[in-house]
């Protein structure tokens, strides 16, 4: 009884806050709205079984890739100017075509999920249960995981090597120019 | 199902559950009290080591001067600037003191002393350490104010690097002891500390919790000389008590962490456990302090180049190492 309510407590949090998180105009208040909603999510793991994948969520989502987020908005920096573009993006009109095919897409959820069994719980998944399924039947998932995750890595440092080596070459230019300038003065 | 899973998470605990609401009073009360009586001892342990006497005057040996300094932050004029994002500017510096509180609740006091013994109690740990940054961050940016982004920026980037193996360090721990309950970690140390075994976990463990809790020499968000006093700028009065005191209670977080997951926690000869636990505690708390009057602050990318460059290389050789000692003992493979 206690985990119905829970559970519907935190489902009510993770729906409202990611309707709110979408509407907002202003980036931060959206974001926080999102990392609400991933806690709500978090509980929600934890309530139906699984401790390992809530604490995660918290950890990795709510922890990590949000404040990257959050550190993205913080580099643009776009204050008041960006709110006013969000707002004209957010007109009414906007909404009419996404909002029909979502409401069919929930249509057809709808009726699938009344048809299939109600998914039950098979007691707590543990950190162990997670890991051996990961290494085991789903070992190339987690393999080209990594693939994509090396990529990404190649592809960052190439950026952050060019964007290095052109002010390095550019710092020398003026150095160059600064001497000779000197040279002139002598 | 609610009711087996809580009793599955909470085995070890011996307490009913009027005792633990009152046992979790009494920790939140003696957190925030440790955090309060830890700014007067701070600045006395550095007056030591810096020859000079710090705060002496009022009451024995200064320490009222908690008092006196609590009654000033709060009778100031609780100012929120014109040009600030008002809500999140009051959200804020509260967002610290409860992920640090809430961290409290895995820590085993003792045998038993524990608000929820969760099996998944480091993870939560680490949970909430990574939120705490949410204060940080969201103080820098609702402030409006160019000292205060760039402080924001720089939490933003040191933390998320320093999460990474302070995670990744105390996978070693994980790893010996066999599970993510902070209780069975302290009870699989009865034969040796991890503090031997795992000493490359230690020693990362105990720099990125510095970075974690951004307390000098790792405070670049603050950094007065460049940034007048970074992410707080332009805060005053209680909500700057706020932020003061989430970082304390950071501080004696992470010490006590340090203490659970390589000295062994409770364990020791002789004295009652709660008082081992609360010694060791205090001693790494001792060691913090040292470290904060020693080594000076380094400049932004050292800071970064140090974590990725030599944390991050040196955790991974440890779980390596770890791992390969592990299944060695355990005879060639679990599965």
């Amino acid at each position: 009884m206690l985990e119905l309510v829970l559970f519907y407590m935190a489902s009510t949090i993770a729906l409202v806050s990611t309707i709110l998180a979408l509407t907002r105009a202003n980036a931060t208040h959206a974001l926080i709205y999102l990392i609400l909603s991933l806690l709500a999510v978090a509980v929600i793991f934890y309530l139906i079984g699984a401790p390992f994948a809530a604490a995660l969520e918290v950890v990795i989502y709510a922890g990590a890739i949000m404040v990257l987020f959050i550190f993205v908005i913080m580099m643009l920096n776009l204050g008041e100017k960006g709110d006013r573009r969000e707002k004209q993006l957010l007109k009414p009109q906007v909404w009419i075509v996404p909002v029909i095919f979502a409401l069919v897409l929930l249509v057809e959820l709808v009726l699938v999920l009344s048809q299939s069994e109600p998914a039950t719980t098979q007691g707590l998944v543990t950190a162990k249960q997670v890991g051996l399924t990961l290494f085991g039947p789903y070992v190339i998932a987690v393999e080209i995981a990594s693939m994509l995750l090396l990529a990404g890595l190649v592809g960052a440092y190439h950026l952050g090597r060019r964007y290095l080596e052109e002010g390095r070459e550019a710092k020398a230019t003026r150095d160059k120019g600064h001497q000779i300038s000197q040279e002139g003065v002598r | 199902m609610l009711q087996a899973l809580i009793l599955e998470d909470n085995v070890g605990c011996l307490m009913s559950d009027g005792m633990i609401i009152l046992f979790a009073l009494v920790v939140l009360l003696g957190a925030v009290g440790g955090a309060a009586v830890m700014t007067w001892w701070e600045r006395r342990l550095l007056g030591v080591w810096q020859d000079r006497y710090g705060p002496n005057r009022l009451g024995p040996f200064g320490i009222l001067q908690v008092a006196a300094d609590m009654l000033k932050l709060l009778t100031k004029d609780d100012w929120v600037p014109p040009f600030a994002d008002k809500v999140v500017f009051i959200f804020a510096p509260t967002a610290i003191v409860m992920a640090m509180m809430l961290g409290f609740a895995v820590v085993p006091f003792g045998p038993g002393l524990q608000i929820i013994d969760m099996n998944i109690g480091l993870l939560f740990f680490l949970g909430m350490t990574s939120l705490a940054v949410y204060s940080v961050l969201l103080g820098g940016l609702a402030s409006n104010n160019k000292y205060a982004l760039l402080g924001g920026l720089r939490s933003a980037a040191q933390m998320v690097s320093y999460e990474v193996f302070m995670g990744l360090a105390l996978m070693g721990v994980v790893m010996l002891s066999g599970s993510f309950n902070l209780r069975v970690i302290v009870e699989s140390q009865a034969d040796g500390w991890y503090c031997i075994s795992q000493f490359l976990g230690l020693f990362v463990f105990t720099i990125a919790g510095i970075a974690e809790s951004h307390r000098l020499p790792f405070d670049l968000p603050e950094a007065e000389h460049e940034l007048t006093a970074g992410f707080h700028t332009e805060y005053g009065g209680m909500k700057f008590a706020m932020f003061m005191l989430g970082e304390y209670l950071g501080l004696i977080l992470i010490s006590s962490m340090i203490v659970t997951l390589f000295f062994g926690g409770w364990l020791g000869p002789w004295l009652p456990p709660i008082v081992w636990f609360g010694l060791k505690t205090f001693v790494v708390i001792c060691f913090f302090v040292l470290l904060r009057a020693a080594i000076p602050r380094p400049r932004y990318d050292q800071l970064m180049s140090l974590g990725w460059k030599i944390m991050l290389p040196l955790t991974l050789v440890n779980l390596i190492f770890t791992g390969a000692i592990a299944l060695w003992l355990t005879g060639g493979g679990a599965a």
